[in-house]
């Protein structure tokens, strides 16, 4: 699970232990489907539109989106990824290092970003992210794409594309991984 | 650890861990603003009392990618008076509640007196002929990039050494990384009981040569002259001289560097300083990268530049 | 007639003669009236645990008075000294102006009278310790003084070195030498060496000291002279005056407690605190200089007491001036540090010097009836932790700071009167 993931959530740095499965294989690849054809629907196509993927747990996520917009629409749509430990909010809060590159090899100036996350929880992640393209240029539009958004926002973010809403508590957490989705704990 | 004063407190893991880090730093450079907020609120001043331009402004470069803000106080601005003892200086920056000083001064020791007397983290840019930790962890970088790791390589280092902190911090960080050095030197610039240090010690550039995967070259003051330690600055070149007669004996794939400001001519042939195996610009340009690394690191990560092996061993278990 | 003032009860007397116990009585004209069992005076100084022995001697001193009044005063220095158990100190002659003429010396020993110690001073073998011409040293011993030096500085030129010895073998004086060969020293701000070396400081080679220590026994070899070395600080000088006593020439020398104690690595953390001339030396110099001390070689402990403000020593190491202070440290390193047997340490620290300097009339003991009352009590059992604020010198630059010594003056008479009592100052 994301790295990200497991210090937000107490105790910070702690092992996940998982509970319930809340989506298998399949559930995961019908809705990346599902998100691709969205993607493609609310932007009259793909052109203008870039992925990119958040470190760590966005990106494989970006990868699986721009594999089923190749296989929809024949065009493979340039994925980037992006680690924002130089743009979060809480340096000097708790140790931040960053975890992963940032690779995006393409200009974003009038372009469509599509921000992709495993998990859309305190939205703070993403104000970074959007932070951090900031630096890159400026797109037409952001939008934002999600696997499980599992609520308890504390700023004003909302996804446009979502895998499945999973209403949590606050001291639970959520794995995203290859095989499917775990709803579970966080133990030191 | 909250300061950066020698390479000879940081372990091999410290290093490669910043190294590794400096790649994440490197990419910021690329973007289109080059600037990430990571230190933004925090106060970074200079405190060159020996000039250098390059030096200073790599620093600053680095701290302003950063987002942080930056003060200069140097002797030559005046704003640091003469005959001041160094105690008051470090007074009046502790006053102005600064994070960070990066000090550079001819005299050795003068970072470590300086950690007495503020709270700040202290940076050493260069003690009299001490130490340079920020040149040898971007020489390190740059031989990284080019060959992924210095494990077994062979560095030969040329030159004044007995007066060079880049040559003191060099052979301790290429040796930490599991290189071996070679210092070419006349006896009167080697330092004394060069025994001590972890190196081979010969007098004899060209038999040296064939034998490194990089030549690192030292630059030779005109002062030196007048302390009866060399006849001449020529018959320096002609012994020492990396000379394009002498570049052949290198292997094809080895490099060439140098801290600058070079003396073409002197120590280095000028040619030689442009050609492709050499890779003066690269550690310039990877000088702000690796800074922007040291700064985050102590100001703005919340680790430690230092982990001693022993925590690091819990954290794993 | 003189009357019994006060009796120092209850301490072990340490003197030339050996050790015994024994009350103390003191009389009005600053003599010992009598020593013995259960006496009785007037006032009882308190001695039991502690050991009585004579004041001791400091054969080198820096008062900085005239000319550097802000580091220390003859009186701050004297003061220091009683707090250290010294009852004789000789002044260095490195003052503004130097004391190279009557009237200097004149103004210091005026200055002197009144301190809280025998205050003596010694001169400059050169006029203004330039190196150049010889000092007026005849009308300075007729004002008795009795010790000359350069001190600060060495005699680079050997002719001149020669003919002050030959001059100076016709008067009744100690010619002394502060070793320094300024041709290898140059430029250098501690021991040239591995620790030097990695700090990157320019260093002084052991050689410096143990070329004008060759020179000199060679030149007194030469002119039949008397020379005495000051701070010896290496192996090699060590093995050479040993050689030359062994050869029956008339060679002294003197250690400090720095340089038995400390080592050059302290210098690591670039704190000028250490820097001093000549410098720390390494584990196998500083055993040296203690079985020097030990077996004879090397005649006394000196403090080279050198104050310097704080100001000065918060430079860069390379541009702080030398020196440490030792006159309050001296006992409580000697006691804590060497290996001695307690009279051995006092006759290091008292009777020695005080024969050395030829006070031994005044000063060193021993602790019998008829001689003058400069004496210390010590408890050599007390152990303190060495804190730069409470010293007495006007400076700070102990490199001791924080340590923990045992061995502590709690008493120091002088002419009878006790100056420093029950651990303070009384003038």
């Amino acid at each position: 699970m994301a790295e990200r993931e497991r210090r937000l959530t107490r105790p910070f740095g702690g092992v996940f232990v998982p509970r319930t499965q809340v989506m298998d294989a399949d559930d995961l690849r019908r809705a990346t489907w599902r998100m691709a054809h969205e993607i493609i629907e609310a932007n009259g196509g793909v052109d203008d539109v870039v992925l990119v993927g958040l470190q760590t747990g966005g990106v494989p996520l970006a990868e699986r989106l721009q594999a089923a917009l190749l296989e929809i629409e024949g065009v493979e749509v340039p994925a980037g990824r992006l680690d924002v430990a130089f743009h979060r909010d809480d340096i000097g809060l708790r140790p931040v290092l960053p975890e992963a590159p940032t690779d995006v090899p393409f200009p974003i100036d009038g372009a469509v970003v599509v921000l992709v996350d495993d998990v859309l929880f305190t939205g703070r992640t993403i104000r970074a992210a959007l932070d951090a393209l900031t630096s890159f240029g400026r797109p037409r539009a952001v939008q934002l794409a999600v696997m499980i958004d599992r609520g308890h926002r504390e700023l004003p973010i909302r996804p446009d594309y979502v895998g499945k809403n999973l209403p949590t508590r606050k001291d639970e957490a959520v794995d995203v991984h290859d095989d499917g989705v775990d709803l579970g704990e966080v133990v030191k | 650890m909250t300061d950066l004063l020698s390479i000879t407190d940081l372990e091999r893991g410290d290093i490669e861990r910043l190294l590794d880090l400096t790649d994440r730093f490197a990419e910021i450079s690329t973007r289109q603003i080059p600037k990430v907020p990571a230190l933004r609120g925090k106060t970074v001043v200079s405190l060159f009392y020996e000039d250098s331009t390059r030096t200073r402004l790599s620093f600053e470069t680095a701290a302003k990618r950063l987002s942080a803000d930056t003060m200069n106080f140097s002797v030559s601005t005046s704003s640091v008076k003469k005959g001041e003892s160094l105690r008051d200086t470090a007074q009046t920056i502790e006053a102005m509640g600064i994070d960070c000083v990066i000090v550079r001064h001819k005299s050795s020791g003068v970072p470590w007196q300086l950690t007495r007397w503020v709270d700040a983290s202290v940076v050493n840019a260069g003690d009299g002929w001490h130490e340079h930790p920020t040149q040898a962890l971007l020489d390190c970088y740059t031989i990284r990039q080019q060959r992924g790791s210095l494990d077994g390589m062979h560095i030969a280092i040329v030159g004044d050494v007995k007066h060079s902190r880049v040559a003191r911090s060099d052979i301790w960080a290429f040796t930490k990384l599991g290189a071996t050095v070679t210092v070419v030197a006349p006896p009167t610039l080697l330092p004394p009981a060069v025994g001590a240090y972890p190196v081979q010690v010969s007098h004899d550039i060209e038999s040296v040569l064939p034998t490194v995967d990089a030549v690192y070259l030292l630059r030779m003051q005109r002062e030196r002259m007048t302390e009866a330690l060399l006849p001449s600055l020529r018959e320096y070149t002609a012994t020492y001289g990396l000379t394009r007669r002498r570049a052949e004996l290198l292997r094809d794939d080895a490099l060439v560097m140098h801290p600058g400001p070079i003396n073409r001519g002197v120590e280095i042939d000028p040619d030689i300083a442009d050609e492709q195996r050499s890779v003066i610009v690269d550690q310039v340009r990877n000088g702000v990268s690796v800074r922007m690394a040291v700064l985050f690191l102590l100001l703005g990560s919340g680790t430690e530049l230092h982990t001693p092996t022993d925590a690091l061993q819990e954290a794993s278990a | 007639m003189t009357a019994p003032t006060l009796v120092i009860k209850g301490g072990r007397l340490v003197d030339a003669t050996g050790v015994r116990t024994g009350d103390v009585v003191v009389g009005d004209d600053g003599s010992i009236l009598a020593v013995g069992p259960d006496l009785d005076a007037p006032r009882v100084l308190d001695a039991r645990g502690c050991v009585v022995s004579p004041g001791f001697v400091d054969v080198h001193t820096h008062l900085r008075e005239p000319g550097k009044e802000e580091a220390e005063t003859i009186e701050t220095g004297a003061r220091g000294a009683a707090a250290g158990g010294y009852t004789c100190i000789l002044a260095m002659p490195n003052t503004t102006p130097a004391i190279d003429s009557a009237g200097v010396a004149r103004e210091v020993l005026e200055l002197g009278r009144k301190a809280p110690c025998d205050v003596r001073t010694s001169a400059a073998i050169t006029v203004g310790r330039a190196g150049e011409q010889l000092a007026p040293m005849a009308e300075l011993a007729a004002l008795g003084v009795r010790f000359f030096t350069d001190d600060g500085t060495g005699v680079q030129d050997t002719r001149l070195m020669r003919r002050a010895m030959e001059y100076a073998s016709a008067l009744d004086v100690v010619l002394a030498q502060h070793c320094e060969d300024d041709a290898l020293a140059a430029g250098g701000h501690m021991h040239e060496g591995e620790w030097s070396s990695r700090l990157g400081i320019a260093g002084q080679p052991a050689e410096a000291e143990e070329l004008m220590v060759m020179r000199d026994i060679a030149l007194a070899r030469l002119t039949r002279a008397r020379i005495h070395f000051q701070h010896l600080s290496t192996d090699g000088s060590v093995a050479m005056v040993r050689a030359a006593k062994a050869g029956g020439m008339a060679v002294s020398c003197e250690a400090t407690t720095h340089h038995f104690t400390l080592t050059d690595e302290r210098c690591s953390t670039y704190d000028p605190v250490f820097k001093v001339n000549p410098p720390l030396r390494t584990a196998a110099d500083v055993a040296a200089v203690r079985s020097g001390l030990a077996d004879g070689t090397i005649d006394c402990i000196a403090t080279d007491h050198a104050p310097h403000t704080p100001d000065t020593k918060e430079q860069p190491f390379d541009e702080a001036p030398p020196g440490m202070l030792g006159l309050e440290t001296a006992l409580a390193l000697a006691l804590t540090e060497l290996d001695l047997a307690i009279e051995e340490v006092v006759g290091l620290l008292s009777w020695r010097p005080a024969q050395l300097l030829g006070v031994a009339d005044r000063h060193g003991g021993p602790i019998i009836e008829g001689r003058r009352a400069n004496l210390c009590v010590f408890d050599p059992e007390q152990e303190w932790t060495v804190d730069p604020s409470t010293m007495h010198s006007r400076s700070r630059n102990t490199p001791y700071a924080g340590r923990r010594v045992r061995g502590r003056v709690r008493h120091t008479l002088l002419e009878g009167e006790p100056v420093f009592l029950d651990g303070e100052a009384t003038r």
